[in-house]
């Protein structure tokens, strides 16, 4: 694994944690715990997301930069794979 | 309003295709209990949900079932990559070819295509939640399934990725139907639709 599909694969991990933690807070909205597990792996995953697309590609159009061209499109698709 | 992320919530990188395997993980794309059904059934569920927090349940739940059916479609699409007309033949894809090639299309693994009958909104919040966690029970025992017929770990990660999310969809809609209950009257939470006979409150 390289460090580019490493970096996505922290991003899988970050984004899934909060995946759960946005299901679970929707039916325990008052639970600290949860809150604050919430805040602290959202900053990591925005600096993530930063990071890889500084880096590669953007991952949303958020990040993307268009100071030379169009990368959003020259992206790879998510059903391409890597193999 | 939806914002797209260019990755999967799963990695999903087969090496090896396999067009009878495709054949029948396509039903978890557009058949009964399929990833289409369950995104479409508690987004168009919505919006006769008069409780917010349940909504939200709803919403949520509904985009993950998007990006559920994203790596479906991606698992359908890697297996059927690279075939030969000779593999096409012989796995018995050749009737889904001739119409879509080796596009994904929304079918069942029988070759039923996909409608809206797959699902039902009916717009009374117990009855809906209720067709929920059945739903997400059925696509648990689909991926059991599918998961007997596996052998190649590349689509056996993200099929078992797949089938524990069901799990926790079901958890949290029978949490959902918890929070509904407790605002109904506990000797009859039947007495009457609160997302219908209780309109004027709004």
């Amino acid at each position: 694994m390289n460090q580019k599909q490493r970096l996505l694969k922290d991003i899988g991990i970050v984004s899934f944690i909060i995946v759960e933690l946005t299901l679970f807070l929707d039916t325990h909205p008052e639970d600290c715990k949860a809150l604050e597990y919430y805040r602290h792996y959202n900053n990591i995953k925005q600096q993530l997301m930063k990071e890889f697309s500084q880096k590669y590609y953007p991952l949303t159009l958020d990040y993307v930069d268009c100071d030379k061209e169009w990368t959003w499109g020259m992206a790879p698709n998510p059903w391409e794979g890597v193999c | 309003m939806w914002n797209y992320e260019k990755r999967l919530q799963f990695p999903v990188n087969i090496k090896e295709p396999n067009a009878k395997l495709a054949q029948v993980i396509i039903s978890q794309y557009g058949g009964p209990d399929g990833e289409m059904g369950a995104s479409m059934r508690y987004l168009s569920q919505r919006y006769s949900i008069p409780y917010r927090e349940v909504a939200g349940v709803l919403t949520d739940i509904g985009t993950e079932e998007l990006a559920h059916l994203e790596m479906v479609a991606t698992i359908v699409h890697q297996l059927t990559r690279n075939l030969s007309m000779e593999e096409i033949e012989r796995s018995g894809l050749a009737n889904y070819y001739v119409d879509h090639t080796v596009g994904v299309w929304p079918q069942a693994a029988g070759g039923v295509p996909f409608n809206a009958c797959e699902f039902q909104v009916k717009g009374d919040i117990i009855t809906d939640l209720h067709e929920d966690m059945a739903a997400e029970q059925k696509a648990r025992s689909t991926y059991d399934n599918i998961l007997r017929l596996i052998k190649d770990p590349d689509v056996c990660e993200p099929i078992k990725f797949l089938r524990a999310r069901e799990i926790v969809h079901y958890q949290r809609f029978g949490e959902a139907l918890r929070m509904t209950q407790d605002r109904l009257n506990a000797k009859n939470f039947y007495a009457f639709n609160p997302g219908f006979d209780m309109n004027e409150k709004c």
